[in-house]
């Protein structure tokens, strides 16, 4: 949003007092009821065509389903010899399809990158920032003693989720996400200005990178060695401890710090504009 | 041929979610619900897959007790693949939205018809 082309809205409202519907002029509501009828008979076909299909799918729930093929079984049957990770799921995501996972992250930091770019355009003018006064929190006494109470147990559940991914349910995805989520309760609660203390951009820029970094340089270690056949001297420990599965803890972590952060930076960007993650 | 439909319940609710979803991003002006029925969609694909991985009477792919039998538990890879969907959909999500404030600081609309009748005025 580099363009100065911006025009403030009042000018519009002046020029036109009552903005007419594209759908107010002759030849364009033709064309808007068009277009409405044409997307409702797409759906309607698209839904038919698709409901058709399902009734020629496989019984539900069925153990026989070709869904059920050799890579499920196998990721089953060896995964605790192969990955060290008693969850499945984990074992799968983290070690079989690291690669898969790593993408993944790598598309919620281009969001991130985006997001951060489009909404740091504007420099706040003095009508922004007298919003944002009033917007930060009051010095609201009930609200303040139960986000006091309730963050660190949030937190405290958000880092279980993650620590335990390779051991039960949860993992660095989940997890991540009931950290941002108890950083958001704090930052609403206490304000944005106070967060700043502990959590600017920099921050968030040193955590994805060295999180993405460690990804990257541990999983394409063990690809290396894995693809030459070589030992690559990571312990996959005993199945069920806590030190165990190799690599797939310390991935969890990175992803869960990740996430969280993300999580975060998304809140405080949408609701008060790039200078509340700014350095003061 | 057709009775599969309501074996198949799940994978039905969720085509029919999916084509309410899309109708929403159709039919709707103001972005933020087009968003929103984007997200509806997304929904309903992680319903359909969610559905083709379980199995009746197997338990979540977590190795207890040491049983390591492939007949007791569901299958993992569709529950894997909705993981990696919810990631992607909150990106999506998050740059859309972003995009939509952008918007909304040139125009001071939501609405699509009057952004693009603005935009054309602008142009004369």
């Amino acid at each position: 949003m580099s363009s100065p082309r911006k025009i403030p809205a009042p000018y519009y409202r002046a020029k036109t007092p009552h903005i007419i519907g594209w759908t107010e002029c002759r030849g364009e509501q033709a064309f808007c009821r068009l277009y409405n009828i044409i997307a409702v008979l797409a759906c309607v076909v698209l839904v038919g065509i698709l409901l058709a299909t399902v009734a020629f799918l496989p019984a539900f729930g069925e153990p026989g389903n070709p869904v059920g093929n050799e890579v499920p079984a196998r990721y089953i049957e060896q995964g605790v010899q192969e990955t060290g990770a008693t969850n499945v799921v984990a074992g799968m995501i983290l070690d079989y399809r690291a690669f898969d996972t790593f993408g993944e992250v790598n598309v919620l930091l281009a969001a991130a990158c985006a997001v951060l770019i489009l909404l740091s355009g504007h420099p706040p003018d003095a009508f922004d920032t007298l919003l944002r006064e009033m917007e930060e929190p009051r010095h609201d006494i009930i609200l303040q003693k139960t986000a006091l109470l309730l963050v660190p147990m949030i937190m405290l559940f958000g880092i279980y989720v993650v620590m335990g991914g390779h051991l039960g349910p949860g993992g660095g995805f989940s997890g991540g996400a009931i950290i941002g989520a108890s950083l958001i309760l704090y930052a609403s609660t206490y304000g944005t200005r106070k967060a700043r203390r502990f959590f600017t951009l920099s921050t968030y820029e040193n955590v994805v990178t060295l999180c993405l970094a460690f990804y990257g340089l541990a999983k394409g270690y063990v690809f290396f060695t894995g693809a030459n056949a070589l030992d690559s001297h990571i312990p996959l420990g005993t199945p069920g401890n806590l030190l165990s599965s190799g690599l797939i803890l310390p991935l969890n972590v990175a992803v869960g710090l990740m996430v969280a952060s993300t999580m975060y930076v998304f809140f405080v960007l949408f609701s008060k504009g790039s200078d509340a993650v700014d350095v003061e | 041929m057709w009775n599969n439909i309501l074996t198949n319940y799940y994978e039905t609710v969720a085509i029919l979610l999916f084509g309410i979803g899309l109708v929403t991003l159709l039919l709707h002006r103001n972005l933020v619900k087009k968003i929103i029925g984007l997200n509806i969609a997304d929904s309903a694909v992680y319903l359909f897959l969610a559905a083709k991985g379980y199995i009746r009477g197997r338990s979540v792919p977590i190795i207890s007790g040491g049983v390591q039998d492939t007949s007791a538990y569901i299958n993992p890879i569709p529950t894997g693949l909705i993981l990696t969907g919810i990631v992607i959909s909150v990106s999506v999500t998050a740059f859309a939205l972003a995009l939509i404030v952008s918007l909304y600081k040139q125009y001071d609309t939501l609405n699509l018809d009057e952004m693009l009748q603005i935009a054309n005025r602008e142009e004369e």
